[in-house]
């Protein structure tokens, strides 16, 4: 029986009797980061990184939570586990399952890029690597974020002269506040949709500093705003709500926004390529440094994926899971879902 | 060509129709001289011809990119763009430099005359200096495919913002041959052409929607006449100085391309101008705009094109008799005069002038409004008989009254999700009707779905795809949607044997199973 299998709750350790981000209520689930789609309410027992714990308690409410910090240990019933930094958004980890000295890594979600925020990627070496591949075409390449950051900033700058409100549509947890720390102040204000300004606050808690934002309340009218950008949860930008910041200027950040047409099929009228995952070089770059023989592909583009990896000369498989990678309200039309 | 591509994103990146010339007028505020024609050359469909095809251009972007071709194949399949593909694979430049439009231009002519051998580096190393949105233009350039055409109205109008000069002169000037290799920028600005105010065309006044009924709103009937709404392309005839012009309502110049109308300077006196619409005019009949369309869409007309659909002018209004200007005078007064000229004219002439209907009451107008359909009209006009001819949409004097559009439930069968067409709308549905319990075809169209809806019926298409035929999709008939069109009429050439006008999707029926769709039958009643 393999170390880890991919059971229909989720992946397995059947040795420890152990989940990783299961989607299926279970006794007891490791997590590798608190985004909905990994971390799920209804388990009895979680244990997750001490960073990623607020975030979590935030989302889930009173649920049961150990924490470990990066490279601490572990053991359950012989099986070794420990996280390691996944660089992905704060908190997030990889984890590193060991048993009678074999090694298997749950990477989750991650990048390369240092983001300033999150701890950084590091790679962890296995003999079998479970890697996401959202991204997993050649044809995603991240400009590094200094770049994207100077093109979101003359955009504000832009938006300023014309009078336009900037919006900018971030995922709340990650994204919002890796932006933030982008953010030229001195062009003006940064406000914030509840949503996202709810996890800022947990993330400050946490004792992580964040440039000053201010919360949007029902008392703010279109001009207190002037010259200033918001951020908003992408499901919260429909037009009802927009209406009232006329006129404004709607970005989105997201990796998809790397493919023209993405940003004006929704109506954005701009798309910064921004994103938490892994780029093609990335997602290479990390599977090489870890030096596994054998590697599980997951959501993304699978199936190609892991052909790729094959014709690489690597042991390759590809697993169907329940995550979502990133925004999948923004996927291009025909990126395979994997549901 | 890194600021060309941005006006071009931003183009694109906004639906509104302001914010699109704004984004023409910031280019050229800031774009060089040099490159200002040629862009306008690009933005008027004047591209430079195919110099090689985007297939032959994968293998160099995959040796680029360090990965076998099936993968690069499969990524075209997956983002669904050729050249935006290819753009994106290649590694990011180390170092990007930037040079002109103009540059690029001479690039992909020269190019053009290399051996495929001399081809392959010259274009490796041009990939290797360009960020991916200009990568991306330049392979449009090579192959032929761009097209991102602005609508003349507003590339003229955000010119005269930039120029200060009048959007007619600006027309003309558009429209009489120029080529961006043999004139400058500043040249296409100063030059005066001798034409250019004898051409002049008056502010087209145009009719409200009716939304209500007229029978309160618009008072005692006799004070009004009714005309056919032509469904063609408004335009006014003008005739100064023995030369003519014809300048359609979004302020093109388009002369040449009804030679039918050629003889007119031959039947009109001199300082004639006539407001009507272009017609598609066959045996002695209007014929459905849509054969017209077809043909407005090409840049050349050939012989068999003009046998196939000649046109007619349909006058309704003289604004212009002996060069004095009769705007100002009532409706009734132009409109003696019109039928004064007209009636000396020959029928061959391809000058026509519109019958006024007159009724007693509003609701013998009602009746003749919904009839408007066999005269190959979709509506009347009303027109105060003392009306002058005043410009723009207004309010008061004139009213279009359209009869309401045709509608029937069809369900979706096939599915065509364009790639990434540079402004055109992606996806194209066909929708079907039942026929003994068999679907036929009655309908393409992607107008009047909305992105989200788009996405949705993406979301269904990945799950319900029977049969691939090239980028079509056969999908389970399952979703049902409410059809408007503005016509029909029987077609050989179609299926169905029947031909729907400007069919539009109204609305997605969520609720309905195809069953409930509606029938050949029901929809032969229309014709």
């Amino acid at each position: 029986m393999p170390l880890l299998e991919f059971s229909p709750n989720g992946i397995f350790c059947a040795q420890a009797g152990v989940y990783i981000d299961p989607w299926k209520p279970v006794q007891r689930a490791l997590l590798t980061h608190g985004h909905s789609d990994h971390a799920r309410p209804g388990h009895q027992f979680y244990l997750c990184t001490r960073a990623a714990q607020p975030v979590i308690r935030h989302r889930l409410g009173p649920v049961s939570v150990e924490t470990l910090g990066y490279g601490e240990t572990t053991w359950i019933n012989g099986v070794r586990f420990s996280f390691h930094p996944a660089g992905h958004i704060v908190g997030s980890a990889q984890v590193r399952v060991e048993y009678r000295g074999e090694v298997w890594v749950v990477s989750g979600d991650y990048k390369l890029e240092n983001d300033g925020i999150s701890e950084a990627f590091e790679p962890v070496p296995c003999h079998t690597f479970i890697t996401e591949s959202t991204f997993g075409l050649p044809v995603f390449h991240w400009k590094s974020q200094e770049r994207v950051f100077g093109e979101i900033n003359a955009w504000w700058q832009e938006n300023l002269i014309q009078d336009k409100i900037s919006v900018i549509t971030a995922y709340a947890l990650g994204k919002a506040q890796r932006i933030l720390t982008g953010l030229d102040l001195s062009i003006g204000p940064v406000f914030t949709h509840p949503g996202i300004e709810n996890v800022m606050e947990v993330i400050r808690a946490q004792g992580i500093s964040l440039p000053p934002t201010r919360r949007l309340d029902p008392s703010l009218r279109r001009r207190d705003l002037s010259g200033g950008l918001i951020l908003a949860p992408p499901a919260v930008a429909a037009a009802s709500w927009l209406r009232q910041w006329k006129p404004y200027s709607l970005a989105m950040a997201s990796g998809w926004m790397a493919l023209r047409g993405n940003a004006r099929r929704r109506n954005a009228d701009r798309g910064f390529a921004l994103s938490d995952h892994a780029d093609w070089t990335g997602l290479n770059e990390a599977i090489k440094a870890t030096g596994a023989q054998r590697v599980v592909v997951t959501h993304g583009y699978t199936e190609l994926f892991s052909r790729w990896l094959e014709s690489q000369g690597l042991e390759a498989a590809s697993e169907k899971t329940a995550f979502e990678g990133e925004l999948m309200d923004m996927a291009p039309p025909e990126a395979e879902v994997t549901e | 060509m890194k600021r060309f591509a941005q006006c071009c994103t931003e183009w694109e990146h906004t639906p509104s129709i302001h914010d699109k010339r704004d984004a023409l007028v910031r280019y050229f505020r800031e774009a060089r001289d040099e490159d200002k024609l040629w862009a306008i050359a690009l933005l008027t469909g004047n591209r430079p011809k195919r110099v090689l095809a985007l297939p032959a251009m994968k293998e160099w972007a995959a040796e680029m990119a360090g990965i076998p071709l099936w993968l690069l194949e499969a990524s075209v399949q997956t983002i669904g763009d050729q050249a935006e593909t290819l753009a994106l694979a290649v590694p990011p430049a180390k170092e990007e430099r930037h040079f002109s439009l103009s540059h690029w231009i001479a690039f992909v002519r020269q190019t053009g005359s290399l051996s495929h051998q001399a081809q392959q580096p010259a274009i490796q190393a041009a990939w290797d200096q360009l960020g991916c949105e200009e990568r991306f233009l330049l392979n449009k350039l090579l192959s032929g495919g761009f097209r991102l055409t602005v609508p003349q109205s507003i590339l003229v109008s955000a010119l005269a913002t930039y120029s200060g000069l009048e959007e007619t002169i600006l027309a003309h000037r558009l429209a009489n041959p120029w080529r961006p290799e043999e004139l400058s920028f500043s040249e296409f600005i100063q030059f005066r052409q001798p034409q250019e105010d004898l051409s002049k065309p008056y502010p087209f006044f145009l009719a409200f929607p009716l939304e209500e009924d007229p029978e309160p709103a618009l008072g005692d009937p006799s004070g009004w006449i009714a005309e056919w709404k032509w469904d063609g392309l408004r335009s006014q005839l003008i005739v100064r100085q023995g030369r003519l012009f014809i300048w359609s309502r979004s302020g093109e110049l388009v002369t040449g391309k009804f030679p039918e109308l050629h003889a007119a300077p031959d039947f009109l006196p001199d300082g004639t101008v006539l407001d009507g619409a272009i017609l598609p005019y066959k045996d002695g009949a209007v014929a459905p705009f849509s054969m017209l369309h077809a043909r407005l869409s090409r840049k050349s007309l050939t012989r068999t094109l003009l046998a196939e659909t000649p046109v007619a002018f349909m006058a309704f209004d003289l604004l212009e008799n002996g060069r004095i200007d009769l705007r100002t005078l009532p409706w009734f007064q132009r409109r003696q005069q019109l039928a004064q000229f007209m009636a000396a004219i020959d029928p061959d002439s391809g000058l026509l002038v519109s019958e006024s209907l007159s009724f007693l009451d509003w609701s013998e107008l009602r009746l003749l409004c919904q009839e408007a359909r066999k005269h190959a009209c979709d509506g009347i006009v009303l027109k105060r008989k003392a009306s002058a001819y005043l410009e723009g949409r207004r309010k008061g004097d004139w009213w279009k009254w359209k009869t309401e559009a045709l509608n029937i439930l069809a369900v979706l069968i096939y599915v065509q999700q364009g790639p990434d067409r540079m402004g055109e709308p992606q996806m194209e549905c066909t929708f079907a009707v039942w026929e003994d319990r068999r679907l036929v075809p009655i309908a393409k169209t992607g107008a009047g779905l909305t992105g989200m809806e788009q996405e949705e019926i993406s979301a269904f298409v990945r799950q319900n795809t029977l049969e691939r035929f090239g980028p079509v999709r056969s999908v389970k008939p399952e979703l049902v949607f409410e059809i408007a069109f503005e016509g029909i009429q029987l077609s050989t050439r179609h299926k169905s044997g029947v031909l729907l006008r400007s069919p539009v999707i109204r609305r997605w029926h969520k609720d309905k199973s195809a069953r409930i769709a509606n029938t050949l039958e029901d929809l032969k009643k229309y014709i």
